[in-house]
């Protein structure tokens, strides 16, 4: 069964339709590339997802359970976790701040209860030792590198149990070597049973880790097809339109 | 030469000493600490009980608007209306007193007031998505002209049957006896000690809760905050309620230091009370500010001001200290900043 199943979204702004019926199905463990051209779609759709916007038709299902998001809190107690393409981080905060920003552990009893420094340390320092990624929990975020800041973004997808991903181009602004890390990390969270939504403009990063390609053009799917039986040109027709459908 | 992860992990950035000599609000406390010394030397009136103890009373007011302003900045906001929501809580309070009612009552009208100009404040700002700088420009003319209204423009001088009271709560002092030993037979004044709760209250939030990690995530980066489910509109709703009853609070201890109201006091303190925050090491960029610093700040102002009285020379200058002063604060800032960065 689908963990994450999506029926004829469609999105407007006004007059603008930017998605239109698009449907598309994750199974669990399975790593798809969202991909198309910029105003595509691709943003909207990863933020209906994520609980940011309503869609302004259609119907989101998880695990077969139709699902209705009105905050992003909503989508995240649902199981699903979002990499910001900005990253969403806050410079003026430590690493261990941000990956817990939103839903930090506090301790004490009743109405009294304060921040949790150590245990917010401790547990934001496994999770990077499991990223096999040199960022320290106390540093403030605005000292990192690229490759830092994208450990911090996706450790925060590791603190809850998450049964869905999604990656808004999280290898458009760093280091070849930090693009292999982020790619190894998706492999990591697909052993483990994750579904992940990769959003990139960067070809080889989809083929190299994706199972499925789904393109979008002008707010609609115009494929969606396994890897192995696509090509890195025949996907490039089709975000430009060069080829209508696939 | 390579190194594990877990060495590199568990390297500290900061020394605490490195860190600490880091800190704006560090060098503030540093030059307040060294006027008061060249003071001490230079006068020999600066070190008597007597002023000491008009200083702490002195910068209270404003030390106290100050916490309410540092966590407003911090969000990235500003409060321009807090001078005429001081005004306007010390006519409340004083005229419900006036009528003939107990202390109690005329407080909590005061500080009901105060609250109700915050609410307005943070509702437009955080719910209608209007600039705060806007907002609390209207509120400054509007709470204003609301205290001349209630009060016809009248000086309040009539404080009812409670009066003494109030004027003990606002002009009086605590621990006198207690401090007597250490030759300050004069206590605290109560505005010191009430300051001196606040911060620590303030300080404790900002540090210790989940409602200052927010207010300081909304300031580094609001759109990061609301994608990952910080309540933005209800916290900052909840920085300019704050900031309202910190005036609040504080024209309600005019009302007793004073013993009586006009309509224009508080005229002008807005500015006096962002320039303590700033100097105190709040950014009005948003994302840094600390309660310490918001008191430090505003007892570094009221030092100088007392001092240049104290040497003689003419008051005129005060407002060419203080906005040096601010200026100088930001730019020891900036340059460690770029340095850092470099």
């Amino acid at each position: 069964m689908a963990i994450l199943e999506l029926n004829q979204i469609s999105k407007h702004f006004g007059a603008i339709q930017a998605l239109n019926g698009i449907s598309i199905a994750l199974e669990e463990g399975e790593v798809v590339g969202l991909m198309g051209d910029n105003g595509a779609g691709k943003s909207t759709l990863v933020k209906i997802i994520a609980g940011n916007f309503h869609p302004s038709g259609g119907e989101i299902r998880i695990g077969g359970r139709p699902v209705q998001f009105n905050r992003p809190v909503e989508a995240r107690e649902n199981g699903i976790e979002v990499v910001y393409q900005d990253l969403a981080l806050c410079d003026n905060l430590t690493a261990a701040a941000n990956v817990f920003l939103g839903r930090e552990v506090r301790k004490g009893f009743g109405p009294l209860k304060i921040l949790d420094y150590n245990a917010m340390y401790r547990r934001a320092a496994e999770l990077f030792k499991e990223l096999k990624s040199e960022t320290r929990p106390r540093d403030l975020v605005r000292q990192m590198s690229g490759g830092q800041r994208q450990a911090v973004a996706i450790a925060r997808t590791r603190l809850s149990d998450a049964k869905i991903v999604l990656m808004d181009e999280p290898t458009a602004a760093i280091s070849v070597r930090q693009v292999a890390e982020v790619l190894n990390l998706i492999r990591r969270l697909k052993d483990q049973g994750v579904a992940v939504v990769l959003i990139s403009h960067r070809m080889p990063d989809v083929f190299s880790v994706c199972d499925r390609v789904v393109v979008l053009r002008r707010g609609t799917k115009v494929a969606d097809k396994p890897i192995a039986a696509t090509s890195p040109e025949e996907v490039t027709g089709l975000i430009t339109g060069a080829i209508q459908e696939a | 030469m390579s190194i594990s992860i877990d060495e590199a992990v568990s390297k500290q950035t900061h020394g605490t000493l490195s860190g600490l000599m880091a800190r704006q609000t560090f060098w503030v406390f540093v030059a307040f600490a060294v006027t008061i010394l060249l003071m001490s030397l230079a006068s020999d009136v600066f070190a008597t009980e007597k002023n000491l103890y008009n200083v702490f009373r002195n910068f209270a007011f404003v030390g106290i608007m100050a916490l309410g302003m540092t966590a407003v900045i911090i969000t990235g906001g500003i409060d321009l209306s807090v001078g005429s929501t001081l005004c306007l809580a010390a006519i409340v309070t004083s005229m419900t007193m006036g009528a003939g009612y107990s202390v109690e009552v005329g407080i909590i009208a005061g500080l009901a007031a105060s609250i109700a100009v915050g609410l307005v404040n943070g509702g437009l700002i955080a719910y209608v998505g209007m600039p705060s700088f806007v907002v609390t420009l209207g509120m400054l003319s509007v709470a204003r002209s609301l205290a001349q209204v209630i009060s016809n423009n009248q000086i309040v001088y009539q404080l009812g049957p409670d009066a003494n009271a109030i004027m003990a709560l606002g002009g009086g002092s605590s621990f006198g006896a207690l401090l007597s030993p250490f030759g300050a037979s004069g206590g605290i004044p109560n505005p010191a000690l009430v300051l001196l709760v606040l911060a620590l209250v303030a300080g404790f939030a900002f540090r210790w809760t989940r409602w200052g990690r927010h207010i300081f995530a909304i300031g580094g980066n609001e759109n990061a905050a609301t994608l990952t489910g910080v309540p933005v509109k209800a916290i900052k709703l909840s920085v300019y309620v704050v900031s309202a009853l910190m005036a609040g609070i504080a024209g309600v201890l005019e009302v007793g230091w004073l013993g009586s109201v006009t309509v224009n006091l508080g005229t002008g303190m807005e500015l006096q009370v962002i320039a303590a925050s700033v100097i105190g090491g709040a950014n009005l960029a948003g994302g840094a500010g600390t309660a310490f610093g918001a008191v430090i700040g505003s007892a570094l102002i009221e030092v100088i001001r007392n001092s240049l009285i104290l040497l003689g020379i003419p008051t005129f200058w005060q407002g060419t200290f203080v906005g040096c002063f601010i200026v100088v604060a930001v730019l020891v800032d900036r340059i460690r900043a770029m340095r850092q960065s470099n």
